[in-house]
């Protein structure tokens, strides 16, 4: 604000100004978001050329190939459940990675809010410094850890507590560890941020009242936690429904995940089209579940009043 | 190293200047294909500046090409992609087998399907897609895919596959004894039971085998034969297998795409690259033949004697498969997504 009133309100208009700092913003946003999704809708739409590319023809069979296609045989229109099977896996894989990371934060998230301020800063510290490696990097050091030879595997076997490796790597297993270590700082630090905001007074207070741990939980805790539960739970959830390395990698290319179905179309199936149906898919997706938490909060609100 | 980063970054910002300089080659290959030494003895030798852009598939090299982003004197394409190339008109006939250095070309690869009398590119390597046990556990004296298809329970679950349709499905059509690049639905169902059967005893779907074997997860893995080599560097049990049912061959090929803005010196480097010391050095550094005669006699004594890079009397032939159909490529990728659903 005083920003405003220090350098621009005496030569230029209040809303120029709004414009002038708004434009990097909004700039960044068209040219790296709107236009990427725009040319991938009109894909949507086209034929695939024979090697790759998009012939200019309108058609609108990606997206009913999602769900139909011509029978190996008699070549009919029958019903497909492979794509869906894809998408729910994702859904689900993404889902549990979510609960989880839910259950492992919320603790930790408090604990490190209870800190002194000191100790707060070195946790923090050690929960962001896996982020200072890359994702690939990390992915394929957390097969090295889960692999037959790995560590684990060896400890457990000198142990004598198994005689076999076992099976932690190449499979969903692996998959949702990799999804949970790949985004767990997602869900701690907005989780962090609420429980910093917490007024603990809040808590005492309650139990003046004669409020039992329960109610003090629901009716207290959990109605300031809500914004940062649900923006932490769509900080996960969003990456980890589209995720390409964990399956790739961890998973071992067994199952694919609708990351990996798109990142097919584009490259060995030379079906553009059908991929940007795909990521279509998953975007109006995306979004559904943003409008639906939105207007769940929404509701919330008004219900307080 | 640093130059070639340069070079690439300076490549990037003359992209739309094609008349940058006379002495100037632009080079589009895939990474740590170029040996540097080859470049700088063309360099030296034609006062010739080479820089060298690199691709990691096919599909992007294509798509660059035709959105006419180019630039480029030399390409690399694989034997199925030429045919495509040549077809959409997109490279230079630079008459490769009226130049000096073709009498060097090994008849085998003077008239090839994908470029018949040698018009519009020269061999620059080639390869072969087979499989590679670890001969300490596994028994592979039959020389049979059924090693990798109905494996012995020894060897269940420790099997690598390699990430990539087109071989993992011509691989099965061949072991089922069909014609590969198949259309026909019963024969592509067929592919899909026995894949299917076999994906309870696969540990992954990797192309990255030299890492999978050298380390002991996987004892038996589909492999090219380049890696399979490098494998066994650090693994000396380790043996490149030949299927007795057939393996797909490939060969990659120095050409010039339409439109080249340093022709001449492009055409300097396809006739470079056939002179037998200089195609020797490809062999060393990228570990595939090359497919010039006289160059044995520069290649390292190791590589010049690897199983690896040659076939016992008694393999079969590799088959060079053409560039599968579109409706191929379809049905192939439906199997595909029906085995990893």
């Amino acid at each position: 604000m005083s920003a405003r009133q220090f350098s621009l309100s005496s030569r230029v208009s209040p809303r120029l100004a709004d414009l002038g700092l708004l434009g990097p913003a909004i700039a960044v946003i068209l040219v790296f978001m709107v236009a990427p999704m725009a040319i991938m809708f009109v894909y949507s739409f086209l034929q695939a050329a024979p090697y790759g590319g998009v012939e200019w023809v309108f058609t609108t069979e990606a997206y009913s190939s999602i769900l139909f296609e011509r029978d190996f045989l008699d070549n009919s229109l029958t019903f497909t459940p492979d794509y869906l099977i894809v998408l729910a896996r994702s859904v689900f894989q993404a889902g549990i990675a979510t609960v989880l990371c839910l259950v492992i934060s919320v603790p930790t998230a408090y604990y490190i809010a209870t800190r002194p301020e000191r100790q707060k800063n070195i946790w923090l510290v050690l929960i962001t410094i896996p982020y200072w490696v890359n994702l690939l990097i990390r992915t394929i050091a957390l097969l090295f850890v889960l692999r037959g030879d790995g560590p684990i595997n060896a400890v457990l076997m000198n142990l004598g507590i198994v005689s076999e490796p076992l099976p932690l790597s190449y499979n969903g297993f692996a998959v949702c560890l990799g999804l949970i270590y790949s985004f767990l700082p997602f869900m701690v630090l907005p989780l962090y941020s609420a429980f910093e905001r917490f007024d603990f007074r809040l808590l005492e207070a309650a139990y003046d009242l004669y409020a039992s741990r329960r109610i003090a939980f629901f009716r207290i805790v959990l109605p300031v936690m809500r914004p940062g539960l649900i923006a932490g739970s769509l900080l996960v959830f969003i990456p980890s429904i589209g995720s390409y390395l964990a399956p790739d990698i961890l998973g071992g290319g067994k199952t694919l995940m609708i990351g990996n179905l798109i990142g097919t179309q584009f490259q060995s199936a030379r079906n553009w089209p059908f991929g940007a149906a795909l990521s279509m898919i998953l975007l109006t997706l995306t979004l559904l579940v943003l409008l639906w938490l939105a207007r769940r909060a929404g509701h919330q609100k008004s219900d307080c009043r | 190293m640093k130059k070639i980063i340069l070079s690439a970054a300076l490549l990037t910002c003359m992209a739309g200047h094609p008349a940058f300089a006379a002495g100037d080659l632009f080079i589009y290959t895939w990474g740590e294909y170029t040996p540097p030494e080859m470049v700088a003895k063309f360099e030296k030798t034609h006062d010739v500046k080479v820089h060298i852009d690199t691709y990691d598939s096919m599909e992007t090299m294509l798509a660059k090409l035709k959105s006419g982003a180019g630039g480029y004197d030399i390409i690399v394409p694989g034997h199925d992609t030429m045919t495509i190339l040549v077809r959409e008109g997109l490279l230079e006939p630079i008459n490769a087998s009226q130049m000096e250095n073709f009498r060097h070309v090994d008849e085998t690869w003077r008239d090839v399907f994908w470029d018949p009398g040698r018009v519009y590119s020269a061999p620059w390597a080639w390869g072969s897609t087979g499989f590679v046990i670890d001969s300490a556990l596994v028994d592979g004296a039959d020389h049979s895919l059924k090693t990798l298809f109905e494996p012995d329970d020894a060897t269940k679950g420790k099997i690598n596959m390699l990430r990539d349709v087109n071989d993992v499905i011509n691989m099965a059509l061949r072991y089922l004894g069909k014609p590969r690049c198949n259309e026909n639905p019963g024969d592509l169902k067929a592919v899909l039971d026995l894949l299917t059967t076999q994906k309870a005893f696969v540990k992954s779907y990797n192309s990255e085998t030299k890492e999978l074997l050298a380390s002991g997860e996987a004892v038996v893995s589909m492999s090219w034969n380049g890696y399979a080599m490098r494998a066994r560097d650090e693994k000396p049990t380790l043996e490149y297998i030949y299927p007795k049912e057939g393996y797909t061959g490939w060969m990659d090929n120095v050409a010039v795409p339409k439109g080249a803005p340093n022709l001449e010196n492009a055409k300097l480097w396809v006739n470079f690259v056939m002179a037998p010391e200089n195609a020797a050095m490809i062999t060393n550094y990228a570990r595939y033949s090359n497919g010039i005669k006289g160059a044995e006699a520069f290649v390292d004594k190791a590589l010049a004697a690897a199983p690896e890079l040659n076939p016992p009397a008694d393999a079969p032939t590799p088959e060079f498969l053409p560039a599968c159909s579109p409706a191929v490529t379809k049905l192939y990728d439906r199997v595909w997504t029906k085995l990893l659903r």
